[in-house]
């Protein structure tokens, strides 16, 4: 492999020559300094989800943890997003304030979409997961970060706010013309009873789904970045292999931050619909 | 695993240190991973039912801080900005518009104009015509009865120039005849050889 690649870009020439060889020399060096201890078991792709206090040892409910300081940093990360870039209130925008108001109008439009025009009264509320959501995921993806999202149980309590709104707010808008929702009028009469109970479990079943995707996507992700990680530390001189692979990962894991954060606010807003429109 | 972890809360260590009864080799031969992720992980740490409530109560304090920020900071500026930003733009829109009519009317305006002035340098031009051609008729009418005034004064002078001609040559003639006559040795009275001259010129000015 090392062969081929140096003809061919010996045969390129230039410079494509001299980084090759600048690279191959570097990683000489750093496994000649930096030597891996036993390979075998360098590997350890979820260290980075441990939950650790930042002073003392226990971790009890209060505790000021790696959790609070990356959460701390995400409220900063939406202050610094939506308040202090648009604090010029520019009618022809900076680049921050562009953001802002892309971000707005993006859920903005999304809820009014999704919706219409009544959903509109829970902007703040969509607005504040989405925010939330997008920050944490992308804060997760810089070295050395705690990934908030990658953790079921802030999932799933972001799912569960969803659910509950959305099934209070159900039967307190439509009263018991809510549960219109599980029973299926455009279905023969014979099968609205079997419709009526796949829909219930699939009620239930939303939160679920709703929590796991998320926290999923991004567990998987930054468990595979780090075990490519332990592969370069454990590959010694052909490291740059899993270092390639890791790049390509991670343009695939910004845009997994996103996408995750899109998939579970439009969730939110289709859910909200049903609480706002109950009638198929 | 959850056992374990108990086991960690009970003891007061570190879950992730005291986790060591089936990692504690893994465990002291990982300082380098513990000093940035803090901790050593057992299973998955998602899954350590000890650390949610920490996590969900932090998670709540956070959601309802950015909440309060969006509702009552930022989704009002940045509403504002866009209204702002919209009326702007529709205030610009009305104002090209007016300033478009105005445009129209000024070219009407101007329209108007030239051909006015156009209308205006056609009488002017068509009036000096005019003047022009009558001048030019006077001039010309002059000139012709000049013309024709000369003409005939020399016609009369050629006239009266041909007349003393025919007169001298008749006398001419006559002399000449006279001589002639005499000269042949014969003699004629001159009013035989004036009438002789004469009827010849009658003849020839026939």
């Amino acid at each position: 492999m090392a062969h081929q690649t140096d003809q061919s870009s010996a045969q390129g020439g230039g410079y494509g020559r001299i980084i090759l060889y600048a690279a191959l020399a570097l990683l000489v060096i750093a496994t000649l300094f930096l030597q891996p201890q036993e390979a075998a078991t360098s590997i350890h792709p979820m260290d980075q989800f441990v939950v650790t206090p930042l002073f003392g040892d226990s971790v009890a409910w209060y505790t000021p943890t790696n959790v609070t300081l990356w959460m701390l940093i995400a409220v900063a990360a939406v202050f610094v997003l939506l308040v202090s870039s648009t604090s010029g209130r520019a009618v022809i925008p900076s680049r921050a304030q562009s953001v802002a108001e892309l971000s707005y109008g993006f859920v903005h439009k999304m809820i009014e979409d999704v919706t219409g025009r009544e959903g509109l009264k829970y902007f703040p509320y969509v607005m504040t997961l989405f925010m939330f959501i997008v920050v944490a995921n992308f804060l997760g993806l810089l070295p050395m970060a705690f990934t908030l999202t990658s953790h079921i149980a802030v999932t799933a309590v972001l799912a569960l706010a969803v659910f509950l709104t959305v099934t209070i707010l159900g039967f307190v808008l439509n009263g018991k013309e809510f549960l219109g929702l599980f029973w299926v009028s455009a279905a023969p009469l014979p099968l609205r009873p079997v419709l009526a109970i796949i829909e219930v479990i699939s009620y239930f079943v939303r939160p679920v789904s709703h929590s796991i995707r998320l926290a999923g996507n991004l567990m998987a992700g930054h468990a595979v970045i780090k075990v490519f990680a332990g592969f370069a530390g454990a590959l010694g001189l052909f490291g740059f292999f899993p270092i390639l692979a890791i790049t390509a990962i991670y343009a695939l894991e910004l845009l997994v931050a996103f996408i995750q954060a899109y998939v579970f606010t439009i969730l939110t807003c289709v859910y909200l619909k049903d609480a706002l429109h109950p009638h198929h | 695993m959850a056992q374990h972890t108990e086991e960690a809360q009970a003891q007061g260590a570190d879950a992730a240190t005291a986790a060591g009864s089936h990692g504690a080799d893994a465990a002291a031969g990982h300082g380098a991973s513990a000093a940035h992720g803090g901790g050593e992980a057992v299973g998955m740490p998602q899954l350590d039912v000890t650390t949610f409530p920490n996590q969900i109560f932090w998670l709540l304090v956070t959601l309802v801080a950015i909440y309060y920020i969006l509702s009552r900071i930022a989704l009002p500026r940045i509403a504002a900005v866009l209204a702002e930003r919209q009326g702007t733009m529709t205030n610009d829109v009305a104002a090209a518009e007016e300033l478009k009519l105005k445009a129209t009317e000024a070219e009407a305006a101007y329209e108007k104009a030239l051909a006015e002035a156009r209308s205006e340098a056609n009488r002017i031009s068509e009036e000096t015509k005019a003047e022009m051609q009558a001048e030019l008729d006077e001039a010309l009418a002059k000139a012709n009865a000049q013309i024709a005034e000369r003409t005939s004064e020399s016609e009369k002078r050629i006239a009266d120039i041909r007349e003393g001609a025919m007169q001298s040559v008749e006398e001419v003639a006559r002399d000449t005849a006279q001589a002639l006559v005499s000269a042949l040795g014969w003699s004629a009275d001159d009013a035989t050889v004036n009438e002789a001259v004469q009827n010849r010129m009658k003849g020839q000015a026939r």
